[in-house]
């Protein structure tokens, strides 16, 4: 059945646009448990799923959850869990199964303040490290976020389509503020968007080797029960889906987990350029943070501070060439984050000290307001 | 129903964070002055993570470890050894868990801690849902409820978990089920629990009308009909499992009247509550007969 709310114009939650995009995007499973702040999402598809078809658990805890999504990928559907700082932590192991394995699935983390229990109420951005190697192991991730409801239903299609192209579990970050604020959100029309379905085999069950090795480097897994025998392992293996110890077949394996998302990344990759053609001064900002962020800009420019904003809407792979683009043109970043400096740490890298980094960091659960922001570059220029 | 004195020193103080008619905070309070001052609290993600309060307003006088969710009976365990190791074996330590740390993300501990047979009291406040994070269902959450994540057109259709049970499978020397409606009981169980040695379990049903879309004056009244009705009966098992002593001295009442006032289940049908009631009484039946079948098999305690 379709999602027939297209073009409507809607008061949501961040939390509620995740669930409506999650359907959108053709998501059909959500295996989770509760955890504030991202309580809603689970108890927004726990109404709509059934309607659609769809199927909704409550699961006993947070690993249940993640593991359930992997098993209902691997049966072919489209399958999402949402949580929060515990519960992400929680989930680490099978989010690197997922990624070892290249089962197909996404993952809303809406960050509260941590470490531990942390402030389950109050939003902060400092699990965007976590989302990047919280998993043990090496391997490439795709993590994407999002700034507003509007983005928030637009990045959970987009976590879905990368998911199924790329083989791999997609995670998307929200932040408390996102989550929890209810603001208007256009539901786009279906044909404003495309929808991507993971491939299938195309070739007959007894010439077919789930992970071998494709031009673009991404495997091509059959739904189970459609005739296809194969082995799924979190075990190092060959192209069978079989463990092996041969040295040369893992070597490559783990190269190719990394390889498969950098050599895409430029599909990967967007970003947000706002002012920043003559800007002498940049913003690095995301989540609800860039939103402050643009005030600050207009700020900026009232007082006739040559500012620019530029916004990642993937976190992971890092827009690393893009930063160094702008830092040969600009006298210097500002990396305004509610962590203490998680990825300015990024972008300072991606500088590699030509251009200076100055940071504004709040974890005191408090949302980085404008002023701030403006008082920093003020200081800076 | 056997009575105990109620001990007149308070060890919960007012300021408590908890909602009107809070079944949970009532069982903290007759707990307390059960175990006394020489008593360490371990509180995994529940209400009870919000309820003692924020300094310097905390309700609560006895040390308290706020633990991860899924790590109370292993953090009280450990808390008893290191205590033990100290040359302290006065403390008594006790795990104080929601029924969604217990029955579902906590199980695992707990059910370790009980194998092992940890010299620790496990209290699960039984407010049948994850009330802290806003009503979502837990395995405790009992057939036909609405939650948050069990809406009225998906309503729960599994029972609840019998816990009971499943601690009584562990062979631990005391389980038992309590509720806020009988203070005297909590605290003679609570006594009882804090002089055996080994894992303790005991199960308070404590009403939450905020879960319950109840009435806050309604909360020791629902809490009475519950074990009247026969839908939560209070009951001891001994002896590592092996004797069950079920509570039968009291006046009946229906399961109708239990559930009507409680806005959870308000949209089931006649016939549904017919089947529960079915339900209920078949249970009951079920537990008497493992009281009797256990009481008849010779030489074991």
């Amino acid at each position: 059945m379709e999602n027939d709310s297209s073009g409507q114009i809607r008061m949501m939650q961040g939390n509620q646009a995740c669930a409506e995009g999650a359907l959108a995007a053709g998501c059909r499973f959500f295996a989770g448990y509760p955890i504030t702040p991202s309580s809603e999402i689970a108890e927004h598809l726990s109404v709509a799923l059934p309607k659609l078809g769809g199927k909704f658990i409550q699961m006993e805890d947070e690993i249940a959850a993640m593991g359930a999504i992997i098993g209902a990928s691997l049966a072919g559907m489209k399958s999402l869990t949402a949580t929060s700082g515990p519960g992400f932590s929680l989930k680490q192991e099978n989010i690197g199964y997922a990624g070892m394995a290249e089962v197909p699935c996404v993952v809303i983390n809406v960050m509260r303040g941590g470490p531990s229990t942390g402030m389950p109420t109050l939003p902060a951005q400092m699990d965007v490290q976590q989302a990047r190697w919280g998993s043990h192991g090496d391997r490439g991730v795709i993590v994407l976020v999002a700034d507003s409801a509007q983005e928030s239903y637009e990045q959970t299609i987009r976590a879905f389509n990368l998911a199924e192209k790329y083989m791999t579990p997609v995670i998307l970050l929200l932040d408390e503020i996102v989550g929890h604020t209810t603001e208007k959100v256009i539901i786009p029309e279906r044909s404003e968007y495309e929808i991507i379905d993971r491939k299938k085999p195309d070739l007959p069950p007894d010439k077919y080797l789930p992970y071998r090795e494709t031009e673009d480097l991404i495997p091509v897994l059959a739904t189970f029960g459609t005739g296809y025998k194969y082995n799924v392992t979190g075990l190092c293996h060959n192209e069978t889906g079989f463990p092996t110890n041969d040295p040369a077949i893992i070597g490559a394996q783990i190269k190719r987990l990394t390889d498969k998302i950098i050599i895409h990344k430029k599909d990967i990759i967007r970003n947000r350029m706002v002012m920043l053609e003559d800007a002498e001064i940049a913003i690095f900002a995301y989540g609800s943070v860039a939103r402050s962020a643009r005030s600050a800009l207009a700020k900026c420019r009232e007082a006739g501070i040559k500012a620019g904003l530029f916004q990642p809407t993937v976190l992971w792979p890092f827009p690393e060439d893009d930063i160094r683009e702008v830092a040969g043109r600009v006298k210097g970043f500002v990396v305004p984050e509610m962590n203490m400096g998680q990825m300015a740490r990024e972008v300072e890298r991606a500088c590699r000290r030509d251009t200076p980094v100055h940071r504004l960091n709040r974890v005191d659960g408090q949302p980085i307001t404008p002023g701030e922001i403006v008082d920093l570059i003020k200081g800076v220029v | 129903m056997k009575q105990a004195s109620i001990p007149l020193e308070e060890y919960m103080g007012s300021g408590h964070l908890a909602c009107q008619g809070c079944g949970a905070t009532q069982a903290m309070r007759f707990a307390l002055k059960a175990l006394g001052p020489q008593t360490a609290l371990v509180i995994p993600a529940c209400c009870w993570a919000v309820i003692d309060g924020s300094f310097p307003h905390s309700c609560v006088q006895q040390p308290i470890y706020h633990t991860a969710f899924e790590t109370a009976a292993v953090v009280a365990s450990g808390l008893k050894a290191g205590l033990e190791m100290r040359g302290d074996s006065e403390t008594t330590v006790m795990a104080w868990a929601g029924d969604g740390g217990t029955f579902d993300i906590g199980l695992q501990a707990l059910s370790g801690a009980a194998e092992r047979n940890e010299d620790i009291i496990y209290v699960c406040y039984d407010n049948e849902a994850y009330m802290n994070t806003g009503i979502q269902r837990s395995s405790s959450t009992p057939y036909g409820a609405w939650t948050t994540t069990t809406p009225v057109t998906n309503y729960k259709r599994r029972p609840k978990k019998n816990m009971i049970d499943i601690m009584a499978a562990h062979e631990i020397p005391y389980i038992a089920t309590a509720s806020t409606a009988y203070p005297h009981d909590i605290i003679r169980k609570m006594a009882k629990a804090k002089e055996i040695r080994g894992t303790k379990y005991i199960q308070i049903f404590a009403p939450c009308p905020t879960g319950w879309k109840l009435a806050p004056e309604l909360s020791v009244k629902m809490a009475r009909l519950g074990v009247t009705s026969k839908v939560y009966p209070m009951l001891e098992i001994t002896e590592n499992g092996q004797k069950l002593e079920v509570w039968k001295d009291f006046e009946p009442s229906s399961v109708r009247e239990y559930m009507k006032p409680q806005g959870r289940f308000r949209h089931l049908t006649d016939e549904e509550l017919d089947g529960i009631e079915r339900e209920v009484e078949a249970n009951w039946q079920r537990l008497l007969a493992k009281e009797k079948m256990l009481g008849s098999i010779p030489g074991l305690a």
